[in-house]
């Protein structure tokens, strides 16, 4: 029993940060704005996180400063892609690979050093009922921020008038201009939104899943929440769906490898991605509803004419 | 602008704009633009496409800036800034290109320009109820994707009216409504009237001008050149304004022994699903174009005709080669290639990305739709091509074509549109292509240019070619076709004779009232 428990807490503590990473990707995205900076925005988030709780010592204010951290970097992007107008693609890239650089440059004194780890929820006498008590009530706090998060989301682009709002900047900004819509601003706010999620995503790795500083140790997990968010087409719990398959089939793949089961490791660790990229594929058969959902206007730079 | 300001600001007039310039790069689009609009009356602004109709609205809606001038509402001056301000204001505007999203429903639309904060269910409700009380009827619920144009137009409205605004800019309103939704939208500007709204109405149809407006405003070349009450003129005389010269009117000599005259060009049960989901699904269509003859399709925007082209000039292929027959012989599975060197040339709608690549130069364009059809004038032995023998060419059909231009050989995109659709359509010409087929062959040109393209279509006719127009301009197939055929949501009707053909037949078909067999679809089934 309670290695199934242990288990279900790994694949919950590995989905969360492609979660969190996911969702604020998947706003930007609503907006029209194609931000393939992840990675580096989660990697200076937890380089940032990780600097701040080792030397205050207090993983809440790590964790503060990872989502601070990967804003501000967001913000270069937003200022480069908005404002400036470059390319959104050729910004995306180039931020990752400062982010990974940069981090790695700032990182480099924290190497080896102890860091501190956020606490996991423990309340008296209900976090040690058998089995629920540890999975429902024993989590640390950032699995419970990524689950309210995506209910928020959830709820704000599809039930408020500024979630609406957002949407239609996504389908054509040229329209939302036309109606007196402040495009630019709204894109701000979204690409600011996105970079303290993956800023806090960063946070999530350096302060909860290994409380240490490795170089590029985000692994990767900027782009799968990029392609998250593409396989599920846009919608929040889709997300959620292909963040959790991803992150049990990586535990699953995981244990398979420990128990020496006669695969070429190469093809089980490649199974997490297969897997989620098909069952995400499967659920998103429906074209017509795919097509709804995509942002038409992604990745088009936008110059109001005036 | 140091004119004298005098002081009557009439109260009457709700809008008043002194002395508006607009100046894009070297190009003064609206120069000094002076406009009165009084209250309830419908105003009309006319003028040729690029004369600044629409760079006026613009700045009338606050989604442009202008250099100099200014603007009374109300007897009291405004700055709009921004199209909220003009909301604020109590100005509407109905948008020619639809400013509408499609992945949303109507009433979320609607919802979108409207700024309080009341819940979709009471907007979609409100909208309803409007929608019927004028007459209008419009599903709130329906998404913008799977509607008509003409259907599209109605949530503009609607959207326009529940701002409650003092002023409502509609821009070229009719251009994609069938005859019949006209008439139901000139209803409903009259009663908006009789209520003591005002409207400003653009466009470049005389006769619906005439029928609808109180007052006239006629811009050329950014600049006003006249005031008039269109009901004193004739369509003549308001054509006159605009154009600045008189337009020769288009000659059609009567066709002769068509009937026994081969068929160049044959569509046999042409059948085609719809590529994204608010594509048109072709279904069945049959047609065939004779030698010496022009065939009109009409259709309003929206039913299947940049599908059609698609499917007939090969950019998109058949799997039944025999569904497109030129010249008699099979073509349905051949490239655009193929089917030129068939005696086949093609005209799409787009011109600039689709009829001619902007950034490369007139000749270039040229050598990239006829390297293969004049491959042996223009391409030399290994490959190279013989610059002289294609910019010869260029020019000879700049001359023939009476095209304008700023140089020798300048890049597509430095032309403006009706030139270079002169040019596109020239190209083709030049080659004496016995298939013609052309998409919307003067959208945006002006009235001189197109008097020119539509006598060069029926010169090509008559002299033995088959030529098939695709139009959304009646006005247009009404003065080059021997017969027009209608598509609807995807369905050809067959083709009607001019002799026979009616505005309110056409119109009648374009509304989908007849789809092709009726009788069939009156049995039980």
């Amino acid at each position: 029993m309670d290695i199934t428990v242990n288990i279900l807490l790994t694949i919950a503590t590995a989905a969360t940060p492609l979660l969190i990473a996911a969702i604020g990707e998947l706003v930007v995205e609503r907006s029209g704005v194609l931000n393939l900076g992840v990675e580096g925005m989660m990697i200076m988030g937890a380089v940032g996180g990780f600097g701040a709780g080792y030397l205050t010592g207090s993983p809440w204010i790590g964790l503060l400063a990872a989502i601070i951290v990967g804003a501000l970097f967001s913000l270069l992007f937003a200022v480069m892609t908005l404002s400036l107008a470059t390319n959104q693609v050729a910004t995306g890239l180039s931020l990752t690979l400062l982010g990974l650089g940069l981090s790695g440059m700032i990182g480099t004194s924290f190497v080896g050093q102890p860091g501190v780890r956020l606490p996991n929820l423990d309340i008296p006498g209900i976090s040690s009922i058998p089995i629920v008590g540890k999975l429902v009530f024993g989590q640390d706090p950032v699995f419970y921020i990524s689950i309210a998060l995506t209910a928020a989301v959830m709820w704000f682009l599809f039930r408020t008038r500024t979630g609406l709002t957002l949407r239609s900047i996504g389908d054509s900004h040229t329209s939302a201009h036309a109606l007196g819509i402040k495009v630019i601003r709204y894109r701000y706010l979204a690409v600011i939104f996105g970079g303290a999620c993956a800023g806090l995503a960063g946070g999530h790795l350096s302060l909860v899943y290994t409380p240490q500083w490795v170089e590029n140790m985000s692994a990767g997990r900027g782009w799968i929440a990029l392609a998250l968010v593409v396989f599920a087409s846009w919608r929040p719990w889709r997300v959620l769906a292909g963040a959790y398959i991803f992150g049990a089939v990586w535990i699953g793949q995981l244990h398979a490898q420990a128990f020496g089961i006669p695969v070429p490791s190469q093809f089980l660790s490649s199974l997490p991605y297969l897997a989620t990229i098909m069952v995400l594929v499967l659920i998103s058969r429906n074209k017509r509803l795919t097509m709804m959902n995509t942002p038409a206007s992604l990745g088009q730079p936008f110059v109001p004419d005036r | 602008m140091g004119g004298t300001v005098s002081a009557n600001h009439d109260r009457s007039n709700l809008l008043e704009v002194r002395g508006l310039t607009k100046i894009f790069g070297t190009l003064t689009a609206c120069d000094h633009i002076d406009l009165n609009i009084a209250k309830g009356e419908i105003h009309a602004l006319l003028g040729e496409n690029g004369a600044g109709k629409s760079t006026l609205v613009k700045m009338l809606f606050g989604s442009l800036e202008p250099n100099s001038g200014e603007i009374f509402w109300d007897g009291k001056p405004v700055k709009i800034t921004s199209p909220g301000v003009a909301k604020k204001l109590g100005i509407g505007m109905v948008f020619q290109h639809f400013s509408l999203f499609e992945a949303l429903t109507a009433a979320e639309n609607i919802a979108l320009s409207l700024n309080d904060g009341s819940p979709i269910s009471t907007i979609a409700a409100k909208a309803r109820a409007l929608s019927f009380s004028y007459g209008l009827p419009l599903d709130p619920d329906s998404l913008v994707g799977d509607l008509s144009v003409g259907e599209r137009q109605r949530i503009e409205i609607i959207r326009c009216l529940l701002q409650t605004p003092q002023l409502i800019i509609l821009d070229e309103p009719t251009s994609v409504l069938t005859p019949q939704e006209a008439d139901k939208l000139f209803e409903t500007l009259e009663r908006l009237r009789s209520e003591g709204k005002s409207i400003l109405y653009i466009s470049h149809r005389l006769e619906e001008v005439k029928r609808i407006c109180d007052r006239a405003t006629v811009l050329r070349h950014g600049k006003v050149v006249g005031h008039c009450n269109p009901r004193e003129e004739t369509a003549a005389s308001l054509a006159r304004m605009m154009v600045g010269s008189e337009v020769k009117a288009v000659v059609r000599a009567p066709a002769e022994g068509i009937e026994t005259a081969p068929a160049l060009l044959e569509i046999r049960g042409l059948s085609r699903k719809p590529a994204t989901p608010f594509a048109i699904p072709l279904k069945n269509i049959n047609l065939t174009v004779r030698a010496g003859e022009v065939i009109g399709i009409a259709g309003v925007a929206g039913n299947g005709q940049g599908e059609f082209f698609e499917s007939v000039s090969g950019e998109v292929l058949q799997h039944d080669a025999g569904s497109v027959r030129i010249r008699g012989k099979d073509a349905g599975g051949l490239s655009i290639t193929g089917r030129r060197l068939m005696g086949a040339a093609f005209v799409p709608e787009e011109r600039l990305g689709h009829g001619a690549a902007p950034r490369m130069k007139l000749s270039e364009n040229l050598l990239l739709s006829r390297h293969a059809t004049d491959g042996k004038a223009f391409v030399g032995s290994g490959g190279t091509v013989k610059n002289g023998a294609v910019y010869s060419a260029a020019q000879r059909i700049i001359k023939a074509m009476d095209v304008r231009k700023s140089a020798p050989d300048p890049e597509a995109a430095a032309l403006s549109g009706g030139n270079l659709q002169k040019f596109i359509v020239g190209r083709e010409l030049d080659r004496r292509p016995s298939v013609m087929i052309v998409n919307q062959p003067t959208w945006g040109v002006d009235a001189g240019a197109a008097a020119h393209i539509r006598q060069a279509l029926i010169e090509l006719a008559r002299s033995g070619s088959a030529v098939l127009v695709i139009s959304q301009d009646l006005d247009e197939l009404f003065e080059l076709s021997d017969a027009i055929a209608v598509i609807h949501n995807g369905e050809l009707s067959t083709p009607l004779p001019i002799a026979e053909a009616t505005f309110e037949k056409v119109g009648l078909l374009m509304g989908g009232a007849e789809p092709g067999h009726a009788e069939h679809s009156l049995e039980v089934a």
